[in-house]
């Protein structure tokens, strides 16, 4: 079975290896921005947006920047290398863009103390990491409340990645805006278990619509399941970025994150030396998530959601508002109180109403 | 449609992809050549045929440019490892990396493109069976070549005299070289013989799984049928089994998420790999089968002393 034993070791070797690298000449006086992607900037969906974060700061400052980019990193071990390479080339500041970096990035931040670090939707900081993400979930409640307007069945399907705060944070929203249309509402959670593969993440759109449902959205990044709900004649969202080309008439809205604004600021503050770590988590208000139009969707529809993102952005309303009640029945928050943001970063439950357990 | 029905042409396209690289690996490895650039000629083959589709608006078209493209891919293979004699598992794996970064390159400008889809074409009269019509008999053109293509190729190898050339090439290179059979000759048909089944697997991904381009949208797919053909110890028909079982597995577990089974996902995830496993171990046991079918000179360069 040795040659078993090197065609797998073969295999392991693959997927251990970093796929693209930078390779760029030192220059002089001007800052270097790196970033890591744990998907390929052709994504269309997270990786992509990042990417074209990186691209404002590229036209914001002109040649006073240098920014790189490596693209489809995994998460783990890889990333150490990956982040380690950027600072060892003196980057000046290193975007790491996936959850699963956060580890690897403050370990190797400890390691270049003079390097910013920016990690996006993790949770541990230090004096050179800071950490950002964007309020999706207020994009999801919205999303949510159409879901329950427009499906027939009353089911909607949701491909979830994995089971992290962030992505049950989404769940959770979307459910609450469409309980608050439907109180019967029903929604089937699919986990695939990765970030990015097309063909799974059609297959379980596949599999979702086969067992009822008749609205897709997606926690992952390709839009394929939203190409299999256009092909099955249901609809759907978008994911990270606007999809609308790949469902004209499947897409609904789609939530589309903007670092662009964040990107330029922290950029800017490291040229003004005034950069310190700190803790974004901005949303519809901070203009760090948007809406895709309102597509494919009967007028008072489209007006209602318009209504919900104005009520959200001006902040007059908090998607976590309650009563919520978790799924075992208990109260999580009472009338007219908020969820507080500890809870949401940490949230690990689903709330009533979600079928299934949740993966832990 | 039927819940059964539905289900299973979900592991038709699935499975097919799998099968369609796997088989022409299984080629590659009984004449001796380890190619593990499987999923770097698919991706090539996938960003071809979406190209060539998309532009012409023909999906045949587009299957004919993966084809093509993923047999061009192999040729780089064939020519460092065969007349190089270079390491087999190195350029195997370079040619991986060089094919998903290439890919990414020629595709950039098809990123968000629609894709054309192939559509099925159903077999008048055969399809309006009851219970397996639809599901045999209103597939697309590539469905219908991977299966034909498996018999074609298990007749070849273990039919016809060009097919026991091959097996010999794998086996024993040197007595194959001493018996008059071009070892080179055989090695470079075989391996470009894999390129073209992997681009049209490749060209399944991006004109019928998922059409559409995205980078890396073979997602590891090429690995998968790599690991099929030990799966299946180099015989045809096991590899058939393997990838519907692969296949199958992966799209039940999806399901049974969706219909509200309580089994952690990870574990249903990890599923259709361990199911791999378990069946790799239970075949393993029978240990003068695995030695009978392995090709004894897998990986190893052949150099004829002259």
């Amino acid at each position: 079975m040795n040659r078993i034993a090197k065609i797998l070791a073969g295999v392991i070797a693959l997927s251990a290896l970093t796929l693209a690298g930078p390779a760029l000449a030192a220059s002089h006086g001007k800052t270097k921005v790196g970033f890591i992607y744990v998907g390929p900037i052709g994504d269309h969906g997270w990786s992509y947006q990042h990417n074209q974060g990186r691209l404002a700061i590229e036209e914001a400052f002109g040649d006073k920047v240098e920014t790189t980019y490596v693209e489809n990193v995994s998460e783990g071990p890889d990333a150490e290398r990956a982040i380690e390479r950027l600072a060892r080339e003196g980057f000046d500041m290193i975007f790491t863009t996936s959850f699963g970096f956060m580890n690897p990035t403050v370990k190797v931040a400890a390691k270049f103390p003079d390097i910013h670090f920016e990690h996006a939707t993790g949770y541990k900081r230090a004096d050179n990491v800071s950490t950002y993400s964007s309020r999706f979930y207020e994009g999801r409640y919205i999303i949510g409340q159409i879901a329950a307007k427009v499906s027939e069945t009353g089911t909607a399907g949701y491909i979830a990645s994995f089971p992290i705060p962030e992505v049950v944070r989404g769940i959770n929203a979307f459910m609450l805006g469409a309980q608050s249309v439907d109180p019967d509402f029903k929604l089937k959670v699919v986990w695939v278990n990765t970030w990015f593969d097309p063909g799974k993440e059609a297959d379980a759109a596949k599999a979702l619509i086969d067992q009822g449902v008749d609205i897709i959205t997606q926690h992952t990044d390709s839009p394929a399941p939203l190409q299999v709900a256009a092909e099955r004649g249901i609809k759907g969202f978008g994911q990270a970025s606007d999809m609308i080309r790949f469902a004209p008439e499947a897409q609904l809205t789609s939530i589309v994150d903007v670092w662009d604004a964040y990107y330029v600021s922290r950029v800017q503050a490291v040229m003004d030396g005034t950069w310190e770590s700190t803790d974004t988590w901005g949303g519809l208000d901070a203009d760090m998530v948007e809406m895709a139009a309102y597509t494919n969707l009967p007028d008072d529809v489209a007006a209602e959601a318009a209504v919900t993102q104005e009520s959200i952005h001006s902040g007059a309303f908090h998607p976590f508002t309650g009563p919520i009640y978790k799924q075992d029945g208990s109260l999580l928050v009472g009338e007219g109180e908020i969820v507080d943001d500890g809870t949401l970063l940490g949230m690990n439950f689903y709330v009533k109403g979600v079928d299934g357990d949740l993966p832990q | 449609m039927e819940m059964y029905e539905a289900i299973i042409l979900t592991i038709i396209t699935a499975a097919t992809p799998l099968l369609l690289a796997a088989c022409g690996e299984l080629v590659a490895e009984r004449a001796g050549v380890l190619n593990l650039g499987v999923e770097g000629m698919m991706i090539m083959g996938a960003v071809a045929a979406f190209a060539v589709a998309f532009s012409t608006g023909s999906p045949y078209l587009g299957i004919a440019a993966g084809i093509a493209a993923g047999a061009a891919a192999s040729l780089p293979f064939a020519f460092l490892t065969i007349s190089m004699v270079t390491n087999q598992v190195a350029t195997g794996l370079a040619l991986t990396i060089l094919g998903l970064g290439l890919s990414g390159m020629i595709g950039d400008a098809y990123i968000g493109q629609p894709g054309v889809k192939l559509t099925p074409i159903s077999i008048e009269g055969l399809s309006d069976l009851p219970y397996v019509g639809k599901i045999l008999f209103s597939q697309d053109v590539i469905v219908y070549a991977s299966v034909l293509l498996l018999l074609i190729v298990w007749f070849f190898l273990f039919k016809t005299r060009a097919g026991l050339s091959l097996r010999a090439v794998g086996d024993s290179h040197s007595s194959a070289h001493a018996l008059g059979v071009s070892v080179r000759k055989v090695r470079y048909l075989a391996v470009i013989f894999g390129g073209a089944c992997a681009g049209l697997a490749g060209a399944y991904l991006s004109l019928v799984y998922t059409p559409q381009w995205t980078e890396g949208m073979t997602a590891g797919r090429g690995w998968i049928a790599v690991v099929l053909v030990v799966f299946a110890t180099w015989m045809p028909g096991r590899l058939l089994a393997g990838a519907y079982l692969f296949g199958a597995v992966l799209i039940l577990q999806l399901h049974a998420q969706a219909a509200g089974v309580n089994i952690p996902s990870q574990f249903l995830s990890s599923l259709p790999y361990l199911a791999t496993i378990i069946v790799l171990v239970l075949i393993s046991r029978n240990r003068t089968l695995v030695k009978k079918n392995s090709p004894a000179c897998l990986g190893k360069p052949f150099v004829p002393d002259v």
